[in-house]
């Protein structure tokens, strides 16, 4: 459909259906609305109200989009720190976004934990772990119980390049490989970890060399072409609930910003960023949906409005949450406790 | 050309098993108390206070269950109990693990409730925080309690901290062969569980006796936190008592005295309860003297019978395993000092292990690790105070 280039279509393509041109909406909507709000985050952060950093995704909206919107009731994804697209897709409302960042009580982790250590269990969604790679063979776990449970779930583990270097990466592959889990492991590969480029990281071409060596079928795509993620991540989603294992998917994409919020990335060479520039996914995306008249200018436009006014009233409600007490870190550490039984 | 050689962990493994299935070393004796000082009957399961070297499981007739078959039992009747609850580890199905715990359990539950896993203690506990974040109850063997330092981090950042940060309870059961005393050397003998005691979240159980080994084990696979289970790899086989009931059942938090005085309180846990035991059956008119309080759960910690226990006697001995600095001992002194120091009639002292590595060759593990002349002579310092 959509990802096909012209010369791959003997014949006209056939009109989308009406839930298709939803998707694709919704897709848009999503990729605009992640970059809006951490556009925004980076100016609160700079105007000094957040207490902690701001991790963005900017140039990278395709990847947790496109993959997330393929899933279903019951399925739960694990996202790493540049992922927020994932994030709404699965329903986590901007104002719950800004609540964590502002570390107040109503927010996701009630203040406990901060940015992009964020989740709800409720949505599916496990909270990220600073030590890269942690949640792999915890993704793995969970696909375990859909395995042992024979449910049709899937597990979306999304994770950077550098998060490919750790033990913890390459045993949770390991492990869902020789398991066959309904697992699918995304790799954004923005080719640096921290200021650390590809080349410093290991010595084979791409991650995806690293992950085929636990012997799970493994793709390598445009990370900044919504629709190529999007039929990958479909391919894959089929294996899994078919019971055919875990797949390894490698988008490739570029980090347009620092590591985050303090980091000016002056270790990136210009020219990365003017190829990233130039294969922005929103602009790719936004033109594909325009061309295909899925949308038009106007309502492009519409949409972009309508997400600033999401994006200030979700701040304003962030801001005006309340702080959680001090004693109330005191709570919550056991499952049993007082907390728990309320 | 060269044949290669295959350099796993189990080659290592199996000439150390071998031995301490084979049961044919040496072991340091282990013993319990007499007369007023013996606790419960059910810890002296043979005349004298040495064990025979060939103790066995006992069989299907016997009244007496050992320390390891008691947590086999607690295992298979927690899996026939719930389906929830499943095994992961090394070597655990058709081995039945490094020391047989687990033996007999596959063929029972099937391979899907028994999971043999490679050598990555990492992956397989973060394997573990998953299936428990849906509901699954996964208790993770860890062949020596040796290899958990390579599983620290999804321990201590991922089960420890999930509940806190979403909410959501990891009930997962790390079960972890620990200690000393058959030459197994730096790398298959340490006390692990100062790792772990500083790290809010986690549950840290250490049984001394096998009905304790089985009650403990069955509460720690229903409560709803990480637990740590470091059952001592020296008692195995070297214990043996009759079980209560079927569902016997241990709650966690709650020490038990098994020797009773108002001269001296001994706190300590695993294997040297018996070791402070049988110090108190070579002391002198050790009936009535001693108290020898079992702490069983290090993490929730009974403050209440420790503190009672002091507030009686006045006087503390504290002996562990593990080494002396950042041991456990230095945690319950500053407990006792904050909150009953008016009662307090001489110093605290300490018997641990000196700070090193264990080590491996008899006459040196033997100097390593406390022994019932140790804690007698310390005893004897403080009731002379």
């Amino acid at each position: 459909m959509l990802g096909a280039t012209h010369s791959e279509m003997s014949e006209p393509p056939a009109p989308l259906s009406l839930a298709a041109l939803e998707t694709l909406t919704r897709m848009l909507y999503h990729m605009k609305l992640h970059r809006a709000i951490e556009d925004r985050l980076e100016v609160v952060y700079r105007q000094g109200k957040l207490a902690g950093p701001v991790f963005v995704g900017r140039g990278q909206e395709a990847i947790g989009v496109a993959s997330a919107t393929l899933l279903g009731q019951g399925d739960v994804i694990f996202p790493s720190h540049r992922d927020l697209g994932a994030f709404l897709v699965r329903g986590m409302k901007t104002e719950s976004v800004f609540l964590q960042y502002f570390g107040r009580r109503d927010g996701p982790m009630r203040g406990r934990d901060g940015n992009m250590h964020m989740g709800d269990w409720k949505l599916g969604i496990g909270a990220f772990v600073s030590h890269m790679a942690d949640t792999i063979p915890v993704a793995a776990g969970v696909a375990l119980a859909f395995k042992v449970r024979r449910q049709e779930n899937v597990v979306l583990c999304y994770f950077g390049d550098g998060a490919s270097s750790r033990g913890d990466w390459h045993e949770g592959l390991n492990i869902a490989a020789i398991m066959r889990l309904p697992v699918v492991y995304l790799c954004v590969n923005n080719q640096y970890a921290y200021s650390t480029p590809l080349d410093k990281q290991m010595a084979v071409a791409s991650v995806a060399e690293r992950a085929a060596g636990y012997g799970m079928p493994v793709e390598s795509v445009d990370g900044n072409d919504a629709m190529a993620v999007y039929s990958s991540t479909q391919r894959a989603i089929a294996r899994a609930r078919g019971g055919e294992g875990p797949s390894f998917i490698e988008c490739w994409t570029y980090r347009m910003t620092g590591h985050g919020s303090h980091d000016d990335a002056s270790y990136v060479p210009d020219a990365f960023f003017e190829e990233g520039k130039k294969k922005d996914p929103i602009r790719r995306f936004s033109e594909l949906l325009q061309d295909s008249d899925v949308i038009s200018g106007a309502e492009a436009a519409a949409m972009d409005e309508r997400i600033l006014v999401e994006v200030e009233e979700g701040l304003r409600k962030g801001e005006a949450g309340a702080l959680p007490e001090g004693p109330e870190g005191l709570l919550g550490v056991y499952a049993d406790s007082e907390e728990s039984k309320a | 050309m060269c044949t290669p050689i295959p350099r796993s962990r189990k080659h290592e493994l199996s000439a150390i098993s071998s031995q301490l299935l084979a049961a044919s070393f040496q072991p340091r004796p282990l013993s319990c108390g007499s007369g007023y000082c013996n606790p419960c009957a059910s810890l002296q399961p043979t005349a004298g206070n040495r064990l025979p070297p060939d103790s066995r499981l006992p069989t299907h007739d016997s009244p007496l269950i050992t320390y390891l078959e008691a947590i086999r039992q607690a295992l298979q009747e927690e899996m026939r109990r719930d389906p929830n609850v499943l095994l992961i580890g090394e070597d655990i199905g058709v081995l039945g693990g490094a020391f047989k715990v687990t033996e007999g359990l596959q063929q029972e539950f099937g391979e899907d409730r028994v999971i043999d896993m490679p050598i990555a203690e990492a992956g397989f506990t973060g394997l573990a925080v998953g299936a428990s974040m849906m509901g699954l109850r996964p208790v993770v063997e860890f062949q020596f309690s040796d290899f958990i330092s390579c599983a620290f981090d999804q321990i201590t950042n991922v089960a420890a901290k999930t509940h806190y940060r979403m909410g959501v309870p990891v009930p997962i059961v790390f079960r972890a062969p620990t200690g000393g005393g058959f030459n197994g050397g730096p790398f298959h003998s340490q006390c692990t569980e100062m790792y772990f005691v500083p790290t809010p979240g986690l549950k840290i159980v250490a049984p001394a006796t096998a009905s304790d080994a089985k009650g403990l084990l069955k509460s720690s696979i229903r409560d709803d936190n990480p637990v740590l289970f470091l059952e001592h790899k020296h008692l195995y086989r070297r214990i043996k008592e009759e079980m209560p009931d079927d569902d016997h059942v241990v709650p966690l938090g709650k020490a038990a005295t098994r020797c009773e005085g108002d001269q001296l309180t001994i706190l300590t846990y695993g294997a040297m309860v018996h070791i402070c035991l049988d110090a108190v059956s070579r002391l002198e008119n050790g009936r009535g003297i001693v108290d020898v309080v079992d702490l069983r759960t290090l993490v929730p910690l009974d403050k209440e019978t420790i503190l009672e226990s002091v507030k009686k006697t006045g006087k503390v001995l504290i002996v562990h395993e593990d080494n002396k600095t950042g041991g456990f001992a230095g945690e319950l002194t500053a407990l006792i000092v904050e909150e009953a120091f008016e009662f307090l009639d001489g110093p605290i002292r300490r018997v641990t292990a000196p700070d090193t590595p264990v080590p491996f060759s008899p006459p040196l593990e033997a100097f390593h690790l406390p022994n019932a002349d140790d804690v007698a002579r310390a005893a004897r310092s403080l009731l002379e105070y």
